[in-house]
């Protein structure tokens, strides 16, 4: 996609206040949902077993159901996977007994020639797995808005981690709102999605930054919204391209990378969308909004102590 | 026209040199590297245990050296299983985490890493008569039974004196009395009367004592095979483990399945590179040559830095490795936007490559140290699968800053220096008519 810098009409500007409405909105509803509906918790965070039994040929989940019944364990729910259904995964929520899953292992291994994959867990690992996905998300944007604060200033920083927190809240929200299921490769992907969106979002304002330091006096929000748009329009084809190409990656495992990653590459298909989003119509007037409003102060301050004489600009 | 100024065909030369050399170190090693990386669980098959931790019958409390002891315990044991790279972690104050990859009998593995391997003998009234403090150290070897010629177990006892004393005892003692139980993970509550008709016992024999034995050997006759014999002399001789092992968590795959995982994600892998490199030529024209030779150096590196590190590669691992790529390509967009945008304003070839590599540089570096800040923490909280995600991430971070950003601006450096793109837009991607007049 090639963008005519000089030609390119776009205003991202005109429309932030849509912007911020929409995602309001949308992350509003999203908590509600989140509150109520809740997330669909995948075994990781449930106490439970679940099975994957791999055979050689399709199989039916009456199938797998009736094998497990001839041993006598009655699964409370079986799924087929696997491009021929040749996957039946059962869940055993409540879990089984090291020496119950050794007699499935054993048993499917005589029937189907394949051991079975088995994993269980206590919720208490589920849990801990969250809490330090959680306290991961903070100690790594509070890094962030430390290394951005240094690098830039403090308010890039502010509407980096607001950018931020937009794209993880989005893709619980899809997950919630689509029930579907939450693992730890999700948490992986959520947390694969900061990284971007942060990369994208500072990518976006080095280049604001580059254009201020062009600028011999930006005073007022005119000012800023011509160098923030014209930031935009610059980005604008490597934002695409960049986005776009990770999408091919994240596309291809989605589709052609088997189930164990399907979950993974949804989630980062996703968050990949909505961090593009975000640093075209977030992040960067979120910084526009909060600059001008310091500029308005710093000029306050200054008609105080300086000029209190003089009327205002 | 213009008479070009020469083009110098020394730095296409260079880049020729450079190319075909590389391709050549490619071609020879890649597939050894390749073979060399070692697979995660989820690949291989395997499985994974975490083990709450806790004191023996409540005597100790739990604290670093008893947990490092057992570790060392559950060392040795594995040695017996021949398990090539066992990982074994503590985590927390109470938790250690055993992960075994390639094992191919899960079953007997686990049971034997669970088991305490507690010896005790006992009469049928469950008192103590010895255990496995009154053993040689390492004494326990597997050999066959004089005149049945089962296989058998047979430990050493420290003093002669002790086992002498307890089988006179023993042998003393009514008909049915006179047995004496060789337990395996004796715990409180147990009893020999419930214990004996359990299929599944922890009493290994119980032989009947009919006369004083003066020997120090001690046979143990328990329905052995020759394997499950040497399997319990070798947890013997690892010696006991000083606690008891509670299974919280657990994963495993069996290898079948790991092996369609990772031909279902190298196949993606694949397709997905092959889309980006399409997609670069496409757009990018000559750069996006540049493009596709870096990202090729890119993925051969992000290998051997990968076997260097003794890393292990799981499906979390490959989407990362794929994701770099698109980091990679980042890099590459970023520089070459720029450089197009240079030669929108009107620069020449030769100065627009300058001053978009200058300027793109700060911007991919502040985004990926970003992106590597929020990979560190990652590795710092993460578990295994997640961890081995940012492992990842962060080597094609690193690797993609070497490729993308130097190996790209030398092998351009080449050709716009050689002064045989002068002029050329089109091969940049950019239409005359967008050029501004300077």
């Amino acid at each position: 996609m090639n963008f005519d810098h000089g030609e390119t009409k776009i205003d991202f500007i005109k429309h932030r206040k849509k912007f911020f409405m929409f995602s309001g909105i949308f992350i509003f509803i999203g908590v509600i949902l989140l509150s109520t509906l809740g997330l669909n918790l995948g075994i990781d965070f449930e106490s439970g077993t679940t099975i994957d039994v791999l055979s050689d040929d399709p199989v039916t989940a009456n199938e797998v159901i009736e094998e497990f019944e001839n041993i006598g364990y009655s699964p409370d729910n079986v799924v087929l996977v696997g491009d021929n259904n040749e996957i039946g995964r059962a869940s055993f929520i409540g879990g089984l007994a090291q020496e119950q899953t050794l007699e499935v292992q054993s048993h499917f291994d005589e029937v189907y020639g394949h051991t079975p994959g088995v994993s269980t867990v206590t919720p208490i690992v589920g849990e801990e797995l969250a809490k330090n996905a959680v306290i991961s998300v903070l100690i790594a944007a509070a890094g962030i808005i430390l290394y951005v604060t240094i690098r830039f200033e403090f308010l890039y920083g502010i509407s980096a981690i607001v950018a931020l927190c937009h794209d993880a809240l989005f893709i619980l929200v899809v997950f919630s709102v689509g029930q579907m299921e939450v693992n730890i490769p999700f948490i992986a992907a959520v947390l694969t999605i900061v990284g971007y969106s942060i990369n994208d979002t500072v990518v976006t304002f080095d280049r604001i930054r580059e254009n201020m330091s062009y600028e011999k006096k930006v005073k007022d929000f005119d000012d800023l919204a011509r160098v923030v748009n014209k930031s935009l329009v610059q980005t604008l084809a490597r934002s695409i391209n960049t986005v776009l190409t990770v999408v091919f990656a994240a596309g291809a495992l989605f589709i052609l990378g088997g189930e164990g990653l399907r979950t993974f590459s949804f989630a980062l298909v996703i968050g990949l969308v909505a961090g593009t989003y975000s640093s075209l119509f977030i992040a960067a007037q979120m910084w526009l909004v909060l600059k001008t409003r310091h500029l308005k102060k710093l000029r306050n301050r200054k008609v105080e102590t300086e000029q209190p004489d003089q009327p205002e600009a | 026209m213009k008479k070009k100024k020469g083009v110098k065909k020394s730095l296409i030369v260079a880049f020729f040199a450079i190319v075909i050399s590389f391709a050549t170190l490619i071609a020879t090693n890649v597939l050894d590297h390749a073979e060399d990386i070692s697979l995660g669980l989820d690949l291989q098959g395997g499985f994974e245990v975490l083990y709450e931790v806790e004191p023996v019958d409540g005597e100790s409390e739990i604290n670093r050296e008893l947990l490092t002891d057992t570790v060392s315990a559950l060392n040795a044991r594995i040695d017996v299983l021949g398990v090539s790279e066992p990982n074994i972690t503590i985590k927390g104050d109470n938790r250690i985490r055993v992960q075994l990859a390639g094992v191919t009998d899960q079953q007997s593995a686990r049971k034997l890493l669970s088991t305490q391997a507690r010896l005790s003998f006992r009469d049928v009234n469950d008192i103590v008569m010895m255990d496995g403090s009154d053993l040689v150290e390492g004494g326990a070897r597997q050999s066959f039974h004089e005149k049945t010629n089962e296989p058998i177990v047979s430990v050493r006892v420290d003093d002669a004196t002790l086992f002498a004393e307890i089988t006179t005892e023993l042998s003393n003692r009514p008909e049915g009395e006179d047995l004496l139980a060789i337990w395996l993970d004796y715990e409180e509550g147990d009893s020999f009367e419930e214990e004996r008709i359990k299929e599944v016992s922890k009493i290994v024999s119980a032989p009947r004592v009919e006369e004083v034995i003066s020997s120090r050997d001690v046979m143990i006759l328990g329905n052995f095979t020759v394997e499950t014999a040497q399997e319990l002399a070798g947890i013997l001789n690892a010696g006991a483990l000083p606690v008891d092992l509670e299974e919280i968590y657990s994963n495993s795959v069996g290898a079948s399945l790991g092996e369609r995982s990772i031909e279902l994600a190298i196949n993606a892998g694949m397709v997905s590179v092959a889309l980006i490199f399409g997609y670069m030529l496409i757009y990018y024209r000559f750069m996006g040559i540049i493009a596709v030779l870096t990202l090729s150096a890119y993925i051969y590196l992000v290998l051997v830095v990968f076997n260097w590190l003794n890393a292990v590669l799981t499906l979390p691992g490959i989407a990362a490795l794929i994701l770099g790529v698109g980091m990679a390509v980042d890099a590459n967009i970023i520089t070459f936007e720029r450089i197009k945008e240079e030669l929108r304003s009107g620069k020449t070839t030769i100065s627009a490559f300058r001053a978009g590599s200058k300027r793109s540089l700060s911007t991919i570096l502040d985004a990926n140290i970003t992106t590597i800040l929020a990979a560190s923490v990652l590795y710092v909280y993460g578990t295994s699968a997640v961890q081995g995600f940012a492992v990842m991430l962060i080597v094609s971070i690193v690797v993609s800053f070497i490729t993308s950003v130097f190996g790209a601006r030398l092998l351009l450096g080449l050709w716009v220096n050689s002064r045989s793109l002068n002029k050329k837009h089109r091969m940049f991607g950019v239409k005359e008519r967008e050029i501004s007049e300077l």
